[in-house]
């Protein structure tokens, strides 16, 4: 990786290293990573765009049922289609990274799970949450009446001005008092 | 004023400079004075020249009004322009004092934006974003940090600018240099990446125990073992130093080394070959006084570590206990995001599902038990069971050890290999069978796999603990055998001495000093090597049942179910024997009395701190190899996090139990008259008197008696007692306090939620009415157009106005919709036909206009929420 250290110059890297939780080591280790995902004459090019298709074939994200909307919540195209440039991947490792702070990883937690979008987790959004989490196949899905039991009891719980929807401060209400939140939502190349 | 706090503590010296400055001015004569301001006017233009340049430059910029943190600083600069242009009007010393307030703007709008760098890497912006940020920003600050300070002052600024940049660069690099060194980092994450949090938090653990290690065995090497080696009497010199004459032959069978006899035992490993010399080598080192201390730093090092350990998880995990949002962070925490495994994915979805339908079940009917008499019987004969179990090992073990006694009487060298090391075997093999009898016996109970896991744990604990404390009975009991002897022995070598000297004095009495060898004096059997030495045995085996167990255990199955899979009548690797799954409990648990080990022996062998380092170093190789190539997730996936301080909690309790009888056997047992750092004296601590009697000046050990008067010390327990309670009390307090304002939060919200409904349900039911009335409108004015006769007009508006009337009468204003808005721009003759009505809809259409006017705002709001 003789090119690594030429494409990234040095005051770039201190300016990644201003601007992230990562150390010059998982900045290095990244670039790595991603200039791999591309071919040889993209790599010359700056801010080329590598596909969610790719950045998905990565191990760290294969097995993450949340994959396909991480890379859409921190993909700055404007197709909209996931696609990341290597500042957009060092966004996301930044986020999932150790050392980053609660505030920003839930953030982004709540930008994730918002599948529409739309500024709050709706009951859409929860019962996409929880079809995420039970996985693609029938046996471990839940029914129908558990879904609601289980939405119900999630919206008792958070939904604390009772619009019947979870919104952004009451999301990170809820996480900053978990005790295992910083330690999972973690992601490490 | 919030900016003023901005001002910081380099602005604060700059402005003492100045004041001097000022006092240098006044003393001194006019002209000088004179320079000083032309030297600041230029000072002044030099940086209006740079404010043009700048003003131009934001003018090209695009995104300026993107970012609210960015502009702020930028208004303010505009407003300094604008008192620039002033200043320029007026003249003197107004326009210095001025300069000087546009300098400390200048100063603040710098340090927000070096706050603003700083800051940057916790906002959630895009890179893009924060890279145009960052760059401007620091921009920004490199052009107005010169401009900053003046005369002393500038070059004092410059200077410190500068020392910042390199510090932070530094610590920068220090930081990236403390990363690079932590080990195995990459093993790690592989794990992590494979099995999830849980199976790499215990190598996390092995990792920070073995950072612990490190210290103990630096602290024991570097203060013990190396001076005594180095500047101690050499090997030979001395009784204690000698192997004796009869087991000479021996003392270099490996299978007397591996035992740690022989030469091994006449080292620098164990506590009988050091000498009782106050100081020792040029360096006039107190030997047996850092003996003591370092023994006793040990110890509160280790405790120091594991509170500070617990304290900072506790603070992590913070007010986790309130099981107030069970189910929202069963949902938003549950997904463990380093997994990278699709199997442990897929075990991580079946688990997630199973903990949502439990939550639910148990929610939906919080106690429903089939047959709870058979149920509570069933657990009461577990639990017998599995007292039955310890109590039998705890016996075992008892009998061992004094079988093992009768044999070391007799000679070790006429029994067979297994005679010799029958304890530690028995302590191994129980430590290894017992947990998995106990597993057997955890299915009678039928309890939540969660609880299951606790008492598991609980169990294995126990069944430690007591082996553990079995194994101390039994040492105590030859403690006290060997004292027996010894004393036997001390007087055998008062006799021995005493026939010697006559012997010698009558064969000549000119020359009474004789030399005898010391490999042939008769000596005591030293119990504290003894006890050291059992110990290292008991390192040694377990270290070599735990490496053997994983290799046939874990690395022989996989190896011969991933190869008879291929001939066999039925699946292996799916169906009984499969691969093994990693048991990060028991494995904690086995390193957490492994080091309770440890710290029990480490005063008697000084080499166990070392022997644990190369047993962490090895298993850490050989488990992160095992773990990789023959285990499977698990199927029960559980998160590190939340047991972190169980298991801490644990490795203090041990921490507490296993200082105890070491702490026992230094403060009552005399140490052996002829072995040892201490031989001699009466006590063990008795050290720490003789150095305060000759090495500090009287009044020191004078102070130190009056300070350890039981007169000082026991007000001094009392008040400590009291902090505690009082601190406990406090924190009490708050957390009811806590708890209050909880409710309070509830409460307040559910008042804002039915006063939200109520304006909700109001603001719908006007928009329908006045919809209502709008259609009613539109056809209306349809009549109007249709029909241009004045009488029937009148007659319909005299109708509809008095159905707004009583609308109004009812409560609901209808709120202006579309149509009713721009009823006075498409119907013109609307406010004469109001003239023609005189029921006094006049007055009323204004005030509903006006009344409804916020509440068209307050709708969507309502709707967005």
């Amino acid at each position: 990786m003789g090119t690594t250290a030429s494409q990234l110059g040095k005051d770039v890297l201190s300016e990644y290293q201003e601007l992230t939780f990562l150390t010059k080591q998982e900045i290095l280790l990244a670039h790595k990573r991603f200039s791999e995902l591309l071919s040889k004459e993209e790599r010359d090019r700056p801010d080329t765009r590598v596909p969610m298709e790719k950045i998905l074939t990565l191990p760290e994200l294969k097995s993450n049922p949340f994959r396909q909307r991480i890379c859409q919540v921190f993909s700055t195209s404007d197709r909209k289609d996931g696609s990341l440039t290597f500042e957009d991947f060092l966004d996301l490792l930044s986020a999932f990274s150790d050392s980053a702070t609660l505030e920003i990883k839930s953030h982004y937690a709540f930008r994730i799970f918002d599948f529409d979008d739309d500024g709050t987790l709706d009951t859409g959004d929860l019962e996409k949450l929880v079809n995420c989490l039970t996985g693609e196949t029938d046996e471990t899905r839940l029914t129908t009446d558990e879904m609601r039991q289980l939405i119900n009891n999630i919206l008792e719980e958070s939904d604390i001005d009772k619009d019947g929807t979870v919104n952004l401060s009451e999301f990170q209400h809820v996480i900053s008092r978990s005790p295992d939140f910083v330690s999972s939502f973690k992601i490490v190349l | 004023m919030p900016r003023d706090s901005l001002i910081t503590s380099e602005n604060d010296i700059d402005v003492g400079l100045d004041l001097a400055e000022d006092e240098d001015v006044l003393a001194s004569e006019e002209g000088h004075e004179r320079e000083r301001h032309r030297g600041k006017r230029r000072d002044g233009d030099r940086e209006k020249r740079k404010r043009e340049k700048r003003r131009r430059k934001e003018a090209h910029r695009a995104e300026e009004g993107e970012d609210e943190v960015q502009t702020r600083p930028e208004r303010r600069e505009r407003g300094k322009r604008k008192r620039a242009k002033n200043d320029q009007e007026a003249k003197g010393r107004e326009k210095d004092e001025a300069e000087e307030q546009e300098l400390e703007k200048l100063k603040e709008a710098v340090d927000d934006r070096k706050k603003l760098i700083q800051g940057l890497r916790g906002k959630p912006f895009p890179m893009k974003k924060k890279l145009v940020t960052l760059r401007e920003s620091q921009e920004f600050v490199e052009k107005y940090e010169g401009a900053l300070g003046k005369g002393k002052g500038r070059k004092l600024y410059a200077y410190k600018v500068m020392m910042t940049k390199k510090w932070m660069k530094f610590q920068r690099d220090f930081e990236n240099f403390k990363t690079a060194c932590i080990p195995w980092e990459m093993k790690i994450k592989e794990i992590e990446s494979h099995f999830g949090s849980s199976v790499a938090s215990y190598f996390i653990f092995l990792r920070w125990m073995y950072g612990i290690n490190m210290i103990l065995f630096g602290l024991t090497f570097g203060l013990v073992m190396v001076p005594e080696a180095l500047m101690g009497r050499p090997y030979g010199s001395m009784p204690r130093k000698t192997v004796p004459r009869g087991e000479e032959a021996s003392a270099m069978d490996f299978a007397v080394l591996w035992d740690f006899g022989g030469y091994a035992q006449y080292s620098v490993l164990f506590y009988g070959f050091y000498n009782n010399q106050r100081a020792i080598g040029w360096l006039k080192f107190r030997m047996p006084l850092s003996y003591f201390l370092v023994g006793v730093g040990t110890v509160a090092y280790s405790y120091m570590v594991v509170i500070r350990t617990m304290a900072r998880n506790a603070n992590e995990s913070g007010v986790g206990d309130d099981n107030s949002f069970n189910f929202s962070w069963k949902m938003f925490t549950s997904w463990d995001y380093l997994i990278g495994n699709p199997e442990t994915a897929d075990n991580k979805f079946a688990s997630i599902t199973t903990s949502f339908k439990e939550a639910i079940l148990e929610e939906q009917e919080s106690h429903k038990d089939d047959n709870i008499h058979l149920t509570r019987f069933l657990r009461v004969l577990a639990n017998f069971l599995v007292l039955c179990c310890l109590a039998g090992s705890g016996y075992l073990i008892y009998f061992v050890v004094r079988r093992s006694q009768k044999f070391a009487l007799d000679g070790l060298e006429n029994h067979t290999w297994w005679e010799r090391n029958e304890v530690n075997m028995v302590m191994s093999l129980l430590g290894m069978f017992c947990p998995m009898l106990f597993d057997v016996i955890s299915a009678l109970e039928n309890y939540h796999p969660r609880v299951a896991l606790q008492w598991q744990l609980g169990r294995i604990f126990a069944l430690f603990l007591g082996n553990l404390y079995t194994f101390i009975i039994a040492l105590m009991d030859e403690i006290n055998l060997k004292r027996e002897e010894e004393k036997i022995i001390k007087f055998n070598i008062t006799m021995w001495e005493v026939s010697l000297y006559n012997g010698t004095v009558s064969e000549n009495s000119t020359a009474p000093s004789i030399t005898i060898h010391p490999a042939d004096v008769p000596r005591g059997p030293c119990w504290e090597t003894m006890v050291g030495q059992e110990f290292v045995r008991l390192i040694i085996s377990d270290t070599m049942t735990t490496y053997i167990t994983l290799l046939i255990g874990d690395f022989l199955r996989a190896v011969l179910v991933r190869f008879l899979n291929y001939c066999w009548c039925w699946d292996l690797e799916a169906g009984f024997p499969s691969y093994s799954e990693f048991d990060v409990s028991g494995n904690v648990l086995g390193l957490i009395f492994n080091q309770g080990m440890i710290w029990m022996g480490a005063f008697y062998a000084p080499c166990l701190p070392a022997l644990n380092v190369l047993r962490l170093h090895v298993s850490m190789y050989l488990q992160c190899w095992a773990v990789m190539c023959c285990n499977v997730p698990q199927e029960r996936v559980f998160k590190a996090s939340g047991s972190n301080n169980f298991y801490m909690a644990m490795l203090l309790v041990i921490l507490f139990l296993s200082t105890l009888p070491a702490i026992y056997t230094i403060v009552t047992i005399p140490p052996s008259f002829d072995c040892g750092p201490f031989s001699g004296k009466n006590r063990m601590f008795d050290v720490i008197h003789e150095t305060l009697e000759s090495d500090f000046p009287a009044w020191f050990s004078k102070v130190f008696s009056y300070a350890s008067n039981p007169g000082l010390v026991l007000p001094f327990i009392l008040l400590m007692v009291l902090a505690i309670y009082y601190l406990q009390s406090t924190s009490k307090s708050y957390r009811e306090a806590n708890v209050e304002l909880k409710k309070k939060l509830q409460t307040q919200n559910e008042e804002n939620k039915r006063k939200n409904k109520r304006a909700a349900l109001k603001a719908q039911m006007d928009l329908e009415e006045a919809r209502k009335t709008a259609s009613q409108t539109a056809e209306q004015q349809k009549n109007n157009n249709a029909s241009l006769q004045d009488q029937e007009a009148d007659e319909e508006e005299d109708f509809s106005s008095s159905q707004r009337l009583n609308h109004g009468k009812n409560g609901h204003h209808p709120p202006p919709t579309a149509g009713d808005r721009q009823l006075p721009a498409s119907r013109a003759p609307a406010p004469r036909t109001y003239h023609h009505g005189n029921h006094g809809a006049p007055g009323y259409l204004p005030g509903f206009s006006r009344q409804s006017e916020p509440r068209m705002c307050r709708v969507p709001s309502l709707q967005r929420h």
